[in-house]
């Protein structure tokens, strides 16, 4: 019987069908679930690795010794692996090497709404674009049979919609592949300048042979049907503009989509009447068509911006038409951001740095980007991964010149400091850059739904392992003991101690909270009899307790209660409260 | 443009009310009954308390996993304001089930926004076929309020007219043994509203 899968678990299937041996990630929305997947097949090492650049090198090494092996990542983790990526493009493989890319069409949790196609183009890699679970499961096959065929490694790209959709899939046996043999090769794996200058011709070689196969393979396709309209689409939009014009119009479905099929394309531009182009942010397809010399309609009618949909697709292409429905009353609807969890141990940092209106807090991607929600309201700046520390630097440098008195505190979670926050404390130290590095320790990459880290002392296939020592690390890159804090950041009183020194030291520093995110299944437990009330006897409702976010904190009524079944007594409202209104339960 | 039998159900909630593990089962009970099913999840960030919305459709052969605006056959709604955040997805003549349970943000929390006023009695006069009730209330009487879920869920079935999936192991099978009975007790309280 067919399965209903989301895309992630069906790369993760297909990839274990087709023999996969070795499997590399760093965690990011909407990629996670892939390793989470692969690591529950026992055949298949999976791990989570330090950085996306770090899993691509190790999945890269894997292929060359032989094995099949799969780097998966969020599209901006891409941007992180692009260094070995472009020159892999050069040395090729030797197992099949496949890496799955998992853009974020409407930026459902980005910072960016890059459209990671053009990697395919600009480091000439061959490129294949699933549309449904059936489609990442058989496709994720075909594509490690074509790394081996061309000797090239394959990007893989989805999108949101495609990862977190389920449908049905069709499942079959894993086709055992053995690890090929390594023999040394250094004209196609030292790419020094003279060996890679021959490797680039070699990849010329390649690319033809590519185009040929794109033009002949069955992952393009036409579907003929009327042929007043032709429709050129690929990935998820394949599905959103067969739901808009159904059978009444041609497609040209793309699922090889570097290098694309150019006679294929002039085949069905000369079938059809009038050419669109359906595809989800960037025209990628559309330009190509256009430089063909190739009329056609998409991105004139179709937006830059956001996920596209059916109604989009719709009101496009079908102005005026009688919009089939919808309600609506007479309502305002309140804004329902995500927020820091009740009880989060982040809160209290935040609380006690946002009394200073003289720090610049870089930040940097996690729960606690959520600083920045009102009324907690803390944070200037997000960039991506790392930039916490290394733009902290940059920015006490120009305080530094311009004489002013900011004091920039940086703010990282454990995971993003061993991704990337690393590089940039070592740059702090040896360019004595007088900042305080936040490193908020909650043990766990909590954002991407709690995966281990370097911190936690546990591997993805759930064997125990070393745990880095983030104070000792800090001591090894030259933070001297003395400006290093451990706090518990529920504990207030400690917490503006550690910010108050940071603040005033002149040399880099670091704090480091250690309290574990609440939501962790161990903390819950061992938290379900923990909570806090007011007793309203003494509440003078100056709503004091009220100014560090917590969504268990309520004011209804004219009083301010705690909501009991989320609440799960941390304190941080009880130290708050000036009248002691608040209390433990007993 | 075309037309076909794909059927459409919108699920929409708070993070933390179970609407994931609701439109899990129902795409299982319908892929059971031999339909083309196609379910998307909206589920960005760990944190609770951001909106969240489930796509459920099927038919004989379904397109795109995200329901058209305007097309929803049914529209479940976990939480009131979530209800009317999403009503324009609800087609015209389409069932409107609204769980009569607040949950504030934090802007309302906070007082920067307010929680609209009237909402029942709003949606009573613009959507004729529109089910309102307290399934939290009616989880909590037999045991567990998170079991509301599985209440909306009877409901759905019921506004869907889908009683004849074998539900019961469905739910055998995705529940854990120690809450089977509560669930079970849930599901019927549904269909019965
Ligand atoms: C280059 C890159 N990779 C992955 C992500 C996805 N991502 C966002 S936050 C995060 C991890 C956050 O973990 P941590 O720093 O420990 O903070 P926490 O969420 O636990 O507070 C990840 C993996 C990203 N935004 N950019
Ligand atoms: S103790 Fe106060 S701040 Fe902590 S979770 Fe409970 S209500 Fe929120
Ligand atoms: S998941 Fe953990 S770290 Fe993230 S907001 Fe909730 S409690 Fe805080
Ligand atoms: S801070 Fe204390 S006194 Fe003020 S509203 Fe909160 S509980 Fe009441």
């Amino acid at each position: 019987m067919k399965k209903i899968m989301t895309g992630n678990e069906a790369i993760a299937q297909g990839a274990w069908e087709a023999g996969l041996h070795v499997a590399a990630a760093y965690p990011g929305t909407p990629s996670t679930e892939i390793l989470e997947n692969l690591s529950t097949y026992k055949d298949v090492y999976s791990e989570w690795s330090t950085n996306e650049k770090v899993a691509l090198e190790v999945a890269a090494g894997a292929s060359m010794a032989g094995g099949r092996a799969l780097a998966a990542m969020k599209h901006v983790g891409l941007n992180v692996a692009a260094d070995p990526l472009f020159t892999l493009a050069y040395t090729g493989v030797n197992g099949g090497l496949v890496v799955v890319t998992a853009d974020d069409p409407g930026l459902f949790s980005s910072q960016n709404e890059q459209d990671n196609r053009y990697y395919a183009s600009h480091a000439k890699l061959a490129m294949l674009e699933p549309s449904d679970s059936q489609e990442c499961l058989d496709f994720v096959k075909e594509a490690f049979d074509i790394s081996e065929k061309f000797d090239t490694p394959v990007l893989f790209r989805v999108t949101t919609r495609i990862c977190h959709s389920k449908t049905l899939v069709e499942t079959s046996a894993r086709k055992e592949v053995p690890v090929k043999p390594y023999a040394k090769d250094v004209s196609k794996y030292v790419m020094a300048p003279a060996s890679a200058k021959k490797r680039k011709y070699v990849m010329e070689d390649r690319i033809a042979a590519m185009k040929k196969f794109s033009e002949n393979t069955p992952l393009n396709r036409i579907e003929d049907g009327p042929k007043k309209i032709g429709i050129i689409t690929s990935g998820i939009s394949y599905n959103h503009a067969k739901e808009v014009f159904g059978d009444e119009v041609s497609y040209l479905k793309l699922g090889f989509t570097w290098p694309l099929p150019e006679k294929l394309i002039r085949k069905f531009a000369g079938m059809v009447e009038t050419l669109y182009v359906i595809e989800e942010n960037e025209p990628y397809i559309e330009d190509f068509v256009k430089i063909m010399g190739i009329q056609c309609t998409g991105r004139e009618k179709l937006p830059w911006v956001d996920e596209l949909t059916p109604e989009i697709i719709r009101r496009a292409f079908f102005p005026g038409s009688e919009e089939q429905g919808g309600y609506a009353i007479d309502a305002e609807v309140p804004p329902r951001p995500p927020v820091l969890c009740a009880g989060c141990t982040h809160r209290g940092f935040f609380y006690e740095v946002g009394k200073y209106k003289d720090i610049v807090v870089t930040g940097d991607i996690g729960c606690y980007t959520l600083g920045i929600v009102p009324p907690l309201s803390v944070t200037d700046s997000v960039i991506c991964m790392g930039a916490s520390v290394s733009g902290g630097v940059g920015f006490s440098k120009a305080v530094e010149k311009a004489g002013r008195k900011e004091k920039v505190f940086a703010v990282i979670g454990d995971s993003t400091f061993f991704h990337s926050g690393i590089t940039g404390l070592i740059d702090a130290v040896v360019n004595k850059a007088p900042i305080v590095i936040n490193i908020l320790d909650n043990r766990i990459t909590a954002m991407t739904g709690h995966q281990e880290n370097p911190g936690t002392g546990r591997t993805l296939m759930g064997e125990a392992t070393h745990q880095v020592d983030l104070k000792s690390l800090c001591m090894a890159c030259g933070v001297k003991e003395e400006n290093i804090r451990l706090i518990d950041p529920y504990d207030l009183t400690l917490t503006k101690e550690a910010v108050r020194a940071g603040y005033e030291s002149s040399e880099p520093f670091v704090i480091i909270t250690t309290s574990p995110c609440a939501l962790i299944k161990d903390v819950i437990k061992a938290r379900t009899n923990m909570k806090c009330v007011i007793d309203q006897d003494k509440c003078i409702k100056c709503k004091m307790c009220m100014k560090a976010g917590c969504p268990a904190l309520n004011f209804r009524d004219g009083i301010v209660f705690i909501d009991r079944a989320s609440c799960n007594g941390c304190g941080i409202c009880l130290q708050i409260c000036p009248k002691n209104a608040i209390s433990r339960e007993v | 443009m075309k037309k076909n039998d794909t059927k459409s159900i919108l699920l929409v909630g708070v993070g933390g009310q179970g609407t994931i593990l609701a439109s899990k089962i129902l795409s299982e009970g319908l892929v059971r009954k031999g339909y083309d099913v196609k379910m998307s999840e909206i589920h960005g960030m760990s944190q609770r308390g951001g909106s969240v919305t489930t796509h459920v459709r099927f038919g004989t052969k379904v397109a795109s996993p995200v329901v058209p605006e305007g097309e929803a056959d049914v529209l479940v709604a976990f939480e009131k304001v979530e209800a009317v955040r999403w009503l324009k997805y609800l087609r015209k003549g389409g069932r409107l089930v609204v769980n009569n349970f607040e949950i504030y943000s934090l802007p309302v929390l906070t007082g920067t926004a307010k929680y609209p006023d009237e909402v029942v009695e709003k949606l009573e006069k613009e959507v004729p076929d529109l089910k309102i009730f307290n399934a939290g209330e009616i989880a909590e009487s037999l045991g567990n309020i998170k079991a509301q879920n599985v209440v909306l869920l009877g409901a759905l079935v019921k506004a869907m007219g889908l009683e004849d999936i074998d539900w019961e192991s469905v739910l055998k099978e995705l529940i854990p043994p120690k809450l089977l009975d509560l669930n079970l007790k849930a599901f019927k309280a549904g269909l019965e509203q």
